[in-house]
């Protein structure tokens, strides 16, 4: 119990520390750019309501999930067949590695051109530049299947599905995973920065708006929910990965205590 | 073997490079959206022989390198300070967890508010961003410490100052290499966001001016150098890691960004 106390007091001290200085230090602030944490707060519920959760932010995560998928699909399978074949790679690496070393974002302008505006230009912009960390991860977690398992798995006659399945994808999983989540904060880069561009909708837009009309407490009520968004994610993201990767966690967890 | 592979490579490359002056000629996209790789080719050269283009590719890499600089060096000072000194990383772990995932863009309303579009600008992007890239690498390399040594080091009488020099610093290292690889990366991509979004002078703001009067080959010019500057920091990154631990026996798998 009294482990408990400790612990859970040195989760929250230094937050509640900080939002405690954030409070007192801008209180009687008369600074435009930094309003008064407690204006700040006052506004919250009246910019974020029901009404602007579902106008702005449902599209926003709408886009986002569709333009993640679409790039985990792709990703994994495109990766698991480079990832197979050693000639394949060394056809693509280079070319490969350059797609990956253009910084996503300038991407915008060159998908407006094709897919003009709308919730397609956002969903391919977000799946164009997620796609390239889980493509080049699979890639490396299917070359590094461990060759005793590819053995095994032959002689035991196991092969077509239920290899993919059960050896192929399950151990590239650890580095499947690590490409997932590198996508996922350059996925929210993109769906913030795809809506400041040209959208009607979407946090990001409607963070741009309220800069632009000077309206600065309802801006930081955006940059709070953008940051709320970007920790519930990565919260749910652990989540799901601590799930899929059980096996491998507690496996490392083995060997490191037996020496 | 290895001479095998590159020529496959560089097949790869040719094909890559023939789609893209095959497709808009054959009409399968419109020429005005994708221009043929010979025309992005002019347009590359057009500008390579423009000032103004050296002049942004300057401050491009300006705002990269002071911005990653200033990251890396608080990244790795506060991480190492936080593992040192007992109780301050189990008390700050939650607010690490709570800050890291924040996306950064979140900051360019506030960041074009407080400075406009000035390097400052990029700069509040840049090392808000690859800062945490270089912080938790730090955390995870000194975590790495191996007791023992530590202990020994200990018992030998070795201050404070001591033992982070010869024995927390090279076990830390590797990780921090890591860190700092990953933030090169990061810093280029916020730098040239910041550019693009906020209008700071670089190749972000040209790749603009270039979409907004529709030279479409000049845009295309620019990403690609973009593209070819994210591959040189990437390279560059790697060699100066391989220098920095050729004492270290890197046996660690290593996750490609």
């Amino acid at each position: 119990m009294k482990r408990l106390v400790s612990r859970l007091f040195l989760v929250l001290a230094l937050p509640a520390l900080l939002v405690v200085v954030w409070w007192l230090a801008s209180d009687s602030s008369t600074n435009v750019f930094w309003p008064p944490l407690r204006t700040i707060l006052d506004t919250f519920p009246d910019v974020w309501t029901a009404e602007r959760l579902r106008d702005d932010v449902l599209p926003s995560i709408w886009r986002l999930t569709a333009g993640y998928a679409l790039a985990a699909v792709v990703g994994v399978a495109v990766g698991t067949v480079i990832g197979s074949y050693r000639r394949v790679r060394a056809l693509c690496e280079p070319v490969l590695e350059f797609l990956r070393a253009i910084p996503p974002p300038v991407l915008i302008p060159v998908i407006m051109l094709f897919a003009g505006i709308g919730d397609t230009m956002k969903v391919t912009v977000i799946a164009s530049g997620c796609v390239w960390p889980i493509l080049l991860n699979t890639v490396e977690g299917v070359r590094a299947l461990d060759p005793v398992m590819v053995e095994t798995a032959r002689s035991y006659g196991i092969s077509g599905p239920s290899r993919l399945r059960n050896l192929v994808l399950r151990s590239a999983s650890p580095q499947i995973f690590a490409g997932l989540r590198q996508a996922l904060s350059i996925g929210i880069i993109l769906m913030v920065i795809s809506e400041m561009f040209a959208a009607s909708n979407g946090i990001g837009f409607t963070i741009v708006q309220f800069q632009r009309s000077f309206a600065v407490p309802d801006m930081w009520t955006g940059i709070l929910v953008l940051g709320l968004l970007g920790f519930l994610l990565s919260v749910l993201f652990q989540l799901v990965e601590r799930r899929a990767l059980a096996w491998y966690h507690g496996r490392r967890a083995s060997t490191r205590r037996s020496p | 073997m290895r001479l095998r592979n590159a020529a496959l490579g560089a097949a790869g490359l040719a094909a890559f490079l023939a789609l893209g002056e095959a497709v808009p000629r054959l009409g399968l996209v419109k020429e005005e959206y994708f221009p043929p790789t010979s025309r992005i080719a002019r347009a590359f050269a057009d500008e390579l022989s423009d000032d103004t283009f050296w002049t942004a590719l300057g401050d491009t890499l300006t705002g990269w390198a002071l911005g990653l600089a200033i990251a890396a060096t608080a990244g790795i000072v506060i991480g190492v300070v936080l593992s040192v000194v007992p109780h301050l990383r189990e008390a700050t772990a939650s607010t690490i967890e709570f800050l890291r995932p924040i996306p950064s863009v979140a900051l360019i309303p506030l960041a074009v508010l407080l400075y406009g579009s000035e390097l400052r600008s990029v700069l509040l992007l840049v090392v808000y961003a690859s800062f945490w890239q270089v912080l938790i690498q730090t955390l995870y390399g000194v975590q790495d410490v191996d007791p023992v040594a530590d202990e020994t080091a200990r018992s030998y009488g070795l201050g404070t100052w001591a033992r982070v020099r010869h024995v927390l610093w090279p076990t830390a290292l590797p990780y921090v290499m890591t860190g700092v690889r990953l933030a090169a990366a990061v810093a280029l991509i916020l730098a040239i966001t910041g550019e693009l979004v906020i209008g700071a002078p670089g190749l972000g703001a040209r790749i603009a001016v270039a979409q907004n009067s529709q030279a479409v080959p000049e845009m295309y010019a620019l990403i690609v150098v973009t593209g070819l500057l994210g591959l040189l920091i990437n390279v560059g990154a790697r060699t100066v890691e391989r220098r920095a631990l050729a004492w270290h026996q890197s046996v660690r798998g290593e996750v490609a960004v």
